[in-house]
């Protein structure tokens, strides 16, 4: 797709961890915010310190964009690898930015009319004195800034801000940097964009999804915060503590996961609201508590931020991997509830209304959110978080009534609570089966009867939920060839594939479900018995949320858009397979070309000298060998002399043989 | 003083289950016994337990109480406490329940050193899971599961506290109610987190450690001069173990507790502070991502 004002401009940068890739990302990024222009960042990278491969899109629009989008229009690479890895990327009439003493372009790789624009960095740089590695990507910065048409005057102001508090002389720095870069890219003769931007100028908050969560906590009444630090749930942790006192939020940075959530559940018992944030591997080890917490009857809120597993799996990559483990979290029968907030603003609005429904119910609430986006950065009206929000403490005393019981079995099984401090009573909250006293009747005096009762008292809390929950809509024409049913954060990339896929002229609807304990059951099975195909679009190997749909309503969706490498997806992908399931094409698991580029670059970078690269790959069968096989051409960089050939298995992706030249 | 509160106050709604000679009854009768001599009122206090023999506690006394996981008392009193600085919380457990599951816990807890007092019923065996060895079971101890001995050196759980940074580090007796109470209300009384083991002996499980095995070993430290500022001296006698075992008072400190440190907390208890946010706060926190 070409770039436009509405779809908007799609920017990669690409680099090594530790180029400063971040901040140069950042003060774009800023700097379209501040012209008025819609944001939705990415940034695929890895948790190493430095070295490595750092990835980052942004896309960047006048109306609001809801992805990090397919092709790109501009691509800004700070070496050699980085330049070959994504340069087939960029659309035809695209460009990119390179430093011209430190990459080469590599014409072969490049779609036709591509710009290629490389910069003399040092010369750019020298006059500004001794200028660290990490800011020399601002001269790079300035020549994308001129090509996308942008005023300079606020990329200096955005500097300003962002440097202005480390040196004065930082900021001035980075501003000759990027003006030089600037003001080469128009003596240079560069072809801007071309789109005659209409900047809104009104100033939009800029925030990831945890950043939107914690405030979204703050805002509904979150006093006390545990966490014990894990990719993508750290920047959650990290903004209340760095907020703690400004929003009353005692935050906890717990020894292990087991003590976060036990904390929680302390504080929940003592009264205040309580929350604490993790991924999969510390959700396991809080799984035993999150039954402690319904058996309590404590209202308690967990994050679990997904990233790809199983074990410590893909620290720093995305999945939606949890669900059965959030499902099968710990032993027994309890009453909770799970929701997967579908964007940055819900990520807000979710935290609130799950502390609230905490409370209401007295169980367990679970948030499962993941990486993409717990840590991309978007831009939000400035009206599209609000600090005024209800906050239903639910039946909450003051006093305590005569014959207060703390575990009453009530009608919607709800009891109304005391906390402890208030005078006139007292009770334990027992994790053994109790009486309506919190008396415990596990053991020395078991009372069958009496724990059938207390067992569906709690189970009954959640036939009131249901009625709060906003159910699920089908988004799209009400009949449709296709129906695509996503959960969570991939509903950005559904509801834009859907618009591609009309374009390609197939009709397809979204119905996407945010709440998936207690599940919309009538609503969905009256929704999806008008549909014609369902596939299910989800971040995992199986189907997760496929097995779950059935287990609801008995539907088994026919097919099933799976993605589990780590990345999102992008719109692009699901169009692609909604199109091979409209035409009853089967979908294959094959390595494709571009797959097997990277398979050969991972063998370079382990068992080959840098100097090499992979250039031409040639599918063949072979004799002796059942599955066809990429030929991979190596090639020395500098040279372009044949080192040798990698052969790579076009099913498996075994990296089968080197055969040296 | 006709309303002061008497040791009947503090009567649970159950009898406690535990077998007849069980320690456990007087570590319960020397808890209710400090409350009283501290008059703090059923509704401020919290008891906290994990689960075991001793972990049943909590459904014994009158007072707020959690009864949780096993091993998981120390997080959830912290929160407790962190949440609402009134209560008194004091833990009991056992020392599968503290110095097994819960260990990481407790070290945790002791260096962060909040105002918590813990008591540790330890009577050197799994009681309510019908006598398994413990991490204080003596070395060649025969227990279910150590028919040919205990081969595993037990832990030192004062030595702990000590190296933990525990600042009250004590040792009871069931068999010294006297001495039980005044540690366990030094506890309470004391700023910061208080460590009290209790020799609480498994009538039913460990036939070593009787009543009158410890009767013929231990001594009170209050008797002999010791000192309980110096942490040497308490160290030499955290290693002190065989003919002569000292209980008593062996440690005590002062130093900030966490919740003096928290600014948070600095606005009152937790609990008693205002929800949610105005809007001029929010879109200062927007702000500073724009
Ligand atoms: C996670 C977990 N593992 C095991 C158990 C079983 N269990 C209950 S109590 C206990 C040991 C109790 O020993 P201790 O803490 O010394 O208490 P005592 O009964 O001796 O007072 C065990 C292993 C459990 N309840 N939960
Ligand atoms: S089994 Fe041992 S610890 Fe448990 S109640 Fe009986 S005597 Fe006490
Ligand atoms: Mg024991």
């Amino acid at each position: 797709m070409k770039a436009d004002q509405s779809s908007g401009v799609i920017v990669g940068i690409a680099g090594a961890a530790g180029d400063g890739l971040d901040k140069t990302g950042d003060t774009l990024a800023r700097t379209a915010s501040r012209l008025g222009l819609s944001v939705f960042a990415y940034n695929s990278y890895q948790s190493i310190i430095r070295g490595g491969h750092i990835w980052l899109r942004i896309r960047l629009a006048e109306g609001k964009v809801t992805n990090h989008g397919d092709a790109l229009h501009a691509l800004m690479v700070l070496n050699q690898d980085s330049l070959e890895r994504h340069v087939a990327e960029v659309e035809p009439g695209g460009v990119v930015f390179y430093d011209r003493d430190r990459v080469r372009p590599v014409p072969t790789l490049m779609r036709r009319e591509v710009q290629e624009f490389g910069l003399p960095v040092r010369e750019l740089a020298q006059p500004f004195g001794k200028v660290p590695a990490v800011m020399q990507n601002a001269v790079l910065l300035g020549a994308m800034l001129f090509w996308l048409e942008f005023e300079f005057a606020v990329t200096r102001e955005v500097l300003q801000d962002t440097f202005a508090h480390k040196s004065p002389e930082i900021a001035h720095q980075n501003t000759a940097l990027a003006q030089a870069g600037y003001q080469y890219a128009e003596q240079n003769a560069l072809r801007p964009v071309g789109l005659s931007w209409d900047f809104g100028r009104i100033r939009r908050p800029f925030v990831t999804g945890n950043e939107a969560l914690a405030m979204g906590a703050v805002a509904g009444g979150c006093k006390f915060y545990a966490a014990y630090p894990m990719t993508p749930a750290s920047s959650i942790l990290h903004w209340l503590v760095a907020h703690s006192e400004a929003a009353g939020v005692l935050v906890k940075q717990a020894e292990d996961e087991l003590a976060v959530i036990n904390m929680a559940i302390g504080a929940s018992l003592s009264g205040v609201r309580a929350m604490g944030g993790t991924s999969g591997g510390g959700f396991a080890l809080m799984s035993e508590a999150i039954g402690l917490a319904a058996m309590l009857e404590a209202p308690v809120v967990i994050v679990n931020s997904q990233r790809g597993g199983p074990s410590t799996g893909l620290p720093t990559k995305t999945g939606q991997e949890d669900l059965n483990q959030v499902l099968g979290a710990s032993q027994g029968d309890y009453p909770r509830i799970v929701m997967a907030p579908y964007n940055t603003r819900d990520a807000y609005y979710s935290a609130a209304e799950a502390l609230n429904l905490a409370e209401r119910f007295q169980c367990p609430v679970i948030i499962l959110s993941d990486l993409l986006l717990s840590e991309h950065p978007e831009t939000l009206e400035p009206s599209d978080l609000q600090a005024a929000l209800p906050i239903d403490r639910g039946h909450l005393l003051a006093e305590a009534p005569v014959g207060y019981k703390r575990y009453q079995m009530t009608t919607d099984g709800i009891s109304p609570r005391v906390l402890p401090g208030t005078p006139g009573t007292t009770f334990v909250a027992a994790s053994d089966e109790h009486d309506e006293e919190g008396n415990v009747i596990s053991d020395q005096f078991t009372n069958a009867p009496l724990r059938r009762k207390m067992h569906e008292k709690r189970m009954r809390k959640m036939d009131g939920v249901l009625p709060l929950l906003e159910p699920p809509c089908l988004a799209g024409p009400q009949d449709a060839e296709v129906t695509l049913v996503g959960w969570g954060s991939t509903w950005g990339a559904i509801q834009e594939a859907v618009t591609q896929l009309a374009a390609d002229g197939i009709v397809a609807n979204h119905l996407h479900l945010k709440y998936l304990i207690p599940f919309h059951r009538d609503h969905v099975r009256k929704i999806l018995s008008g549909s014609r195909q369902i596939a299910v679009v989800e971040n995992n190997i199986s189907g997760q949320f496929a097995r779950h749909l059935l287990a609801e309503t008995g539907i088994r969706p026919a097919h099933l858009i799976l993605k589990y490498d780590g990345e999102p997806f992008r719109p692009r992908e699901i169009t692609i397979q909604t199109l091979a399931i409209v035409e009853g094409k089967p979908h294959t698991l094959g390595v494709l070309e571009h797959e097997a580029r990277e398979i050969a670059y991972h063998h370079i970078r382990i068992h080959l000298d840098d100097r090499c690269r992979p250039s031409e790959l040639v599918r063949r069968a072979m004799a002796e060998q059942t599955t066809p096989v990429w030929h991979t051409t190596i090639v020395d960089r500098d040279t372009a002399a044949v080192t040798g050939t990698l052969l790579i298995d076009a099913e498996t992706g075994a990296t089968l043989q080197w055969l040296p030249a | 003083m006709s309303d002061a509160l008497k040791i009947d106050d503090f009567k649970g709604p159950v009898h406690p289950d535990w077998c007849p000679g069980c320690g456990d009854y007087g570590v319960l009768k020397a808890l209710k016994e400090a409350a009283v001599a501290l008059q703090i009122p059923p509704h401020k206090l919290m008891v906290v337990s994990g689960i075991g023999c001793s972990s049943n506690l909590p459904g014994f006394i009158n007072a707020y109480g959690a009864h949780t996981l096993h091993g998981r008392a120390v997080p959830v009193a912290s929160g407790a406490r962190l949440a609402n600085t009134d209560l008194h919380v004091v833990i009991t457990g056992g020392d599968g329940d503290g110095y097994g599951l819960g260990l990481g816990h407790l070290i945790h807890a002791m260096r962060r050193n909040l105002n918590l007092t813990y008591i540790v019923m330890d009577n050197q065996i799994y009681g309510l899971t019908t006598g398994q060895t413990s991490p204080t079971s003596m070395l060649s101890h025969r227990t279910k599961t150590t028919p040919r001995g205990n081969v595993e050196q037990p832990i030192n759980p004062i030595g702990l506290a000590l190296i933990s940074g525990a600042t009250y580090v004590a040792r009871g007796f069931s068999g010294n109610p006297k001495q039980l109470t005044e540690l366990i209300a030094g506890g309470i009384s004391h700023a910061g987190l208080a460590l009290i083991d209790v020799f609480s002996p498994c009538v039913t499980w460990n036939k070593v450690n009787t009543y009158a095995w410890f009767r013929e070993r231990v001594y009170d430290l209050s008797q002999e001069g010791h000192d309980p500022a110096n942490w040497s001296v308490a160290m030499e006698k955290a290693l002190q173990w065989g003919d002569r075992i000292p209980t008593g008072l062996i440690y005590q400190t002062y130093r900030p507790t966490y919740e003096e440190a928290e600014p948070v907390l600095g606005k009152g208890p937790l609990v008693a502070q205002d929800l949610g946010i105005n809007q001029s706060l929010l879109d200062q926190f927007l702000a500073e991502t724009m």
